[in-house]
């Protein structure tokens, strides 16, 4: 991967998720019945740190889950390898709450049509919104955001990687051209 | 992604460490969904697996059907008796004429050893041994050892025990290799005229009693003894087997305390082990069943991916 420009640094990374929880708290004015749901293997830590910054700034903790949605995806009898699965954990009813699924990157919409599905099959939310830390545009179904960290125009050559302390030992979102023969 | 990369899964024996690890650590991530209320994901929809027993199960076929059902594969089953194998057809024959339906997996069993082999060298769908004679039962052994390593957090240099009939099980052999191949030390023991000259060839030490054992051990499987097989000519009745060789609370008094017992059923009662000891705070024969759906998920998974095009679109993960 050759990292071609930054769209974030650690500081713009915290400062947009301060931003969305507050969005969040805006928009559903309050958290009763709110949990979040992170899309793994970026998303889950997202959700986390969305979660302590809504507890800083209204005292309340609020359930945090974890999904992956491999085992729901469309595109796996395209894909060149298949992905490791990773654990589901969802240790709440969602039944008739406000899930926010939270996820590092929006690009194609396929993810996120995949969590949809799963989410159905853990019960029946009384709405479901979306949160991402980027979205790169090139959408291929009807879906959008509700919370957006930052826009970002991108070719479709080009990969957007969320870096985050839990998993890359730093936060940082850079632009990367896409490697050759993917 | 996964490195898995085999066709079929016909034995331990052919396996890597990696892979097996690998098999446990997908099993890991699936058995959450038995815990949901919709049990159920959709990644094999529209595969067609086809569970071809010539020999009878409930344990291993239910939980093949139901692990394929809770990946939404459509399952066909079909036994020996009431097929066309009971007019003659030979297994070959069988075999070629159920791929022409184009199923992708064909479960196996059979009491013949290398008859799955036999049909993934010819048929183009994955084959999974679900026991073939005396020789492999793979499903299984990764089920014990998944088993095992969730109750005791790993396998590595963990003593395991199998006592019983070793010389006629698939469960032992399979066993042996995948706990030796996961770094365990594994004992064998029965009677003398159960224990097969040169096991000892597969990685596993010989005792003669369960009494040489036990204090040593982890993790203890007792095999079931299979009185539909060969009781009455291994050894001379039921009760002189129980009183010499069932596990009883009395010699379980010589075990560790932390020691977790294991059978892959059905379980004789009162035979190879006590009802107080089944059914006791060491045994995991419960989980053990459990873990086998998502064991067979996983299997089932792996395989689906392992053989496709490679040279379709981009491949999926990363930002999406």
């Amino acid at each position: 991967m050759q990292a071609k420009a930054e769209i974030l640094d650690e500081t713009g990374v915290r400062r947009a998720l301060v931003r969305i929880a507050h969005e969040i708290l805006e928009r559903n004015q309050g958290l009763a019945d709110l949990v979040l749901v992170g899309l793994r293997s970026r998303g889950d830590h997202i959700a986390r740190r969305l979660a302590a910054s809504l507890r800083e700034i209204e005292g309340t903790a609020v359930p945090v889950g974890a999904m992956d949605v491999t085992l729901y995806r469309d595109d796996l009898a395209h894909a060149r390898h298949w992905p490791q699965v990773q654990r589901t954990e969802i240790p709440f009813s969602i039944e008739g709450r406000t899930v926010v699924l939270v996820d590092d990157v929006l690009f194609t919409g396929r993810s996120v049509r995949a969590a949809l599905d799963s989410l159905m099959d853990f019960g029946r939310p009384r709405s479901i919104q979306l949160a991402v830390l980027i979205d790169r545009g090139h959408r291929e179904l009807p879906i959008r955001a509700d919370y957006v960290g930052k826009n970002v125009p991108t070719a479709r050559r080009e990969d957007v990687r969320v870096l985050l302390r839990e998993t890359d030992g730093a936060d940082r979102v850079v632009i990367a051209e896409k490697a050759a023969g993917r | 992604m996964t490195a898995w990369a085999r066709k079929d899964l016909l034995g331990i024996a052919e396996l890597r460490p990696e892979e097996i690890l690998e098999i446990l650590d997908t099993a890991a991530t699936m058995k959450e969904i038995s815990t949901r209320e919709i049990k159920k994901v959709p990644v094999l929809r529209g595969k067609t697996v086809v569970n071809l027993f010539f020999e009878s199960s409930t344990r291993t076929r239910v939980s093949f059907e139901i692990a394929e059902k809770r990946l939404s594969a459509d399952s066909v089953n079909v036994s020996a008796s009431g097929s066309s194998v009971s007019k003659g057809e030979t297994l070959l024959d069988t075999a070629r004429n159920l791929e022409a339906m184009r199923p992708d997996i064909l479960v196996l069993r059979h009491a013949s050893p290398g008859t799955p082999h036999l049909l993934a060298a010819r048929l183009a769908c994955s084959v999974i041994n679900a026991g073939d004679g005396a020789h492999e039962h793979p499903t299984q052994a990764l089920l014990d050892a998944f088993t095992i390593r969730e109750r005791l957090g790993r396998i590595e240099g963990l003593a395991v025990g199998i006592f019983g009939d070793i010389a006629h099980s698939r469960v032992a052999r399979s066993n042996i290799l995948a706990l030796s191949k996961l770094g365990a030390r594994v004992i064998v023991g029965g009677p003398p005229t159960m224990i097969p000259p040169g096991i000892e060839a597969l990685g596993a030490e010989v005792v003669s009693s369960l009494e040489e054992m036990l204090p040593r051990l982890d993790a203890l499987v007792m095999l079931r003894i299979q009185l539909e097989r060969q009781g009455g000519r291994l050894f001379p009745t039921a009760r002189e087997y129980s009183a010499l060789f069932g596990l009883n609370r009395e010699r379980l008094r010589a075990a560790r305390p932390e020691l977790v017992i294991m059978h892959p059923g059905p379980v004789n009662r009162g035979l190879e082990i006590a009802p107080e000891v089944a059914d006791g705070p060491h045994s995991l024969i419960l989980d053990q069943v459990t873990n086998g759906v998502a064991v067979r998920m996983a299997v089932l998974y792996l395989l689906s991916g392992a053989h496709r095009v490679t040279s379709a679109a981009d491949a999926i993960g990363g930002a999406a």
